[in-house]
């Protein structure tokens, strides 16, 4: 294990009662990354995340979580989503989820659940609306009343707040326009250049290529035979 | 009708009303989260007034003291009543818990019989409450009728401060849309849950004690009628909003005592109002006064 590996995760299996999603996956993400898993709409992408966040039962040989706070490794198998957030890992899970009734303002308070430090979340709070400045003006609005495009904005920014060291994200880009997704993806970048750990799921590699920080790169055939490409896509 | 007659049913209405709304509270807020019917919540109601019985009149504790303890160990009891009946059941059908819910109920009035005897205890009031106010124009008020009301108005305000102002309060209203996604903030959703049922229980323990004082006695099966009235309210106010159980309670309390006190010859039928409202809303208004949308709820 290299000293900036943040998540290493070796044979991960999920199984839905006698459906196999996902299939001895092994994944290593180092600190200041952006990794990819691309692959099919029902490959088991967002299975593996769940995983990860602990929203779906899984086991592993391995799932070690070292945070950059002290270095120290930390197995999450098993372990709920809360302690998840606590360790520094945060999700903007499949489709958006947003807190319909609550405001915008309230639904990023949430995403700030597990600090204390008021001056801390203020910061992110403006941190997030200078990321997304159209929150800042719908910040009073519910959350129902927020377009698909603001809403995952919304939900990029509330995982935010708990300052993760690892933001993982489950297909920003699902249902937005092109332009912004191209928007989305860039302040994606953005926050990765901020010293941001990325963990991004999407189905189309096209927009994932765009971001520039595909891990694996090749012809189709070498990517097929690549066991990477073979655990995303293919399910192992 | 004379002004002290209608001053005096006006109170009345108020003080029952605001005692249907503090126990519809309760469901309410359960509802919201679990979207679980707790059938129990009458039984934690009758358990309050037991328990101020037990402290101030076999224990001899002053009428404050006993009201505390009396708070406290009816919280406890709403809690056990969670983390054994329901929360086992968390990942089960939801009908399973609402099974789970009438069998804690039935056991816990059947315990009530055996450990407290079936018989109904009168409860001596504190004469402080009882004593009598003159008004220059005859409106005589009895303190008791504007004690429940103002104590009633005080704690829902309290807590919807609590839903409305605080972060354990934006993690329950967010649990009561979507539980994962409260959970991948890091809320700790089993004690958001578990502070519900400890909120909902101190007040139907609140409810009781005045209910006890109200119509000074206690028996086992004291919390049935009112806490399916209550029920009623929460349905009528539009169950998961905690200001819709308030209003619901009111009305409800209006309606029984006005339309008794407007037409004295329908008081055999007193108990039948609250199945009549609740007929009419589930017609006309099926999600309540203040509800939010009907999805698939039970």
């Amino acid at each position: 294990m290299d000293d900036r590996t943040m998540l290493k995760i070796e044979k991960l299996n999920v199984n839905y009662g006698a459906i196999q999603a996902v299939r001895d996956v092994s994944i290593s993400i180092n600190r200041g990354e952006i990794v990819t898993l691309i692959g099919a709409n029902g490959a088991g992408k967002s299975s593996i995340i769940r995983a990860i966040m602990g929203l779906v039962k899984s086991h592993s040989e391995e799932m070690t979580f070292i945070s950059p706070r002290d270095g120290k490794p930390v197995s999450i198998q098993g372990k709920p989503a809360e302690a998840h957030v606590k360790l520094g890992i945060s999700l903007s899970p499949e489709g958006r989820r947003i807190l319909p009734q609550l405001t915008v303002e309230e639904n990023l308070t949430l995403g700030a659940y597990i600090r204390d430090d008021a001056k801390g979340i203020s910061d992110d709070m403006e941190y997030v609306y200078s990321l997304f400045p159209r929150l800042k003006e719908r910040r009073k609005q519910k959350g129902s009343t927020l377009s698909g495009g603001e809403q995952q904005m919304l939900a990029v920014g509330r995982a935010l707040m708990s300052r993760p060291d690892l933001l993982m994200l489950d297909e920003p880009s699902l249902g937005l326009a092109p332009i912004l997704v191209d928007e989305v993806f860039g302040i994606i970048r953005e926050i990765n250049a901020q010293g941001r750990t990325i963990l991004l799921v999407e189905q189309n590699a096209f927009d994932v290529l765009e971001v520039g920080a595909v891990g694996l790169s090749g012809t189709g055939a070498e990517l097929l035979n690549d066991p990477k490409v073979r655990a995303a896509y293919l399910g192992g | 009708m004379e002004l002290n007659i209608f001053v005096q049913h006006f109170i009345n209405a108020l003080s029952l009303g605001s005692l249907y709304g503090l126990v519809a509270v309760g469901y309410t807020m359960v509802y919201g989260i679990l979207r679980l019917i707790n059938f129990a919540h009458g039984d934690i109601f009758m358990l309050g007034a037991y328990f101020v019985y037990f402290a101030t009149i076999v224990y001899k504790l002053n009428w404050g003291v006993g009201v505390v303890i009396a708070i406290i160990l009816t919280t406890i009891c709403g809690l056990l009543v969670d983390r054994i009946a329901y929360k086992p059941l968390r990942e089960a059908p939801r009908i399973s818990a609402l099974i789970s819910a009438i069998g804690v109920s039935f056991f816990i009035e059947n315990f009530a019989v055996v450990v407290f005897t079936g018989m109904p205890r009168p409860v001596v009031q504190p004469p402080i409450l009882m004593k009598p106010i003159e008004f220059s124009n005859g409106v005589r008020l009895i303190p008791l009728g504007i004690l429940v009301p103002v104590v009633a108005f005080l704690l829902v305000g309290a807590l919807l401060w609590l839903l409305y102002c605080t972060k354990p309060g934006l993690a329950m209203r967010a649990i009561s849309f979507d539980i994962e996604t409260t959970r991948m903030m890091g809320v700790s959703v089993n004690k958001i849950i578990a502070l519900a049922f400890g909120l909902g229980s101190a007040l139907a323990a609140v409810a009781g004690i005045m209910w006890a004082l109200r119509y000074p006695r206690v028996e086992p099966f004291m919390g049935m009628t009112p806490g399916i009235k209550a029920f009623i309210a929460a349905v009528f106010g539009g169950i998961g909003s905690v200001p819709g159980a308030m209003i619901g309670g009111l009305i409800l309390g209006f309606v029984e005592i006005m339309s008794v006190a407007f037409f004295p010859t329908l008081s055999g039928y007193k108990d039948a109002f609250a199945f009549l409202l609740l007929i009419l809303i589930l017609l006309f208004r099926p999600t309540g006064l203040l509800g939010e949308k009907l999805e698939d709820k039970i």
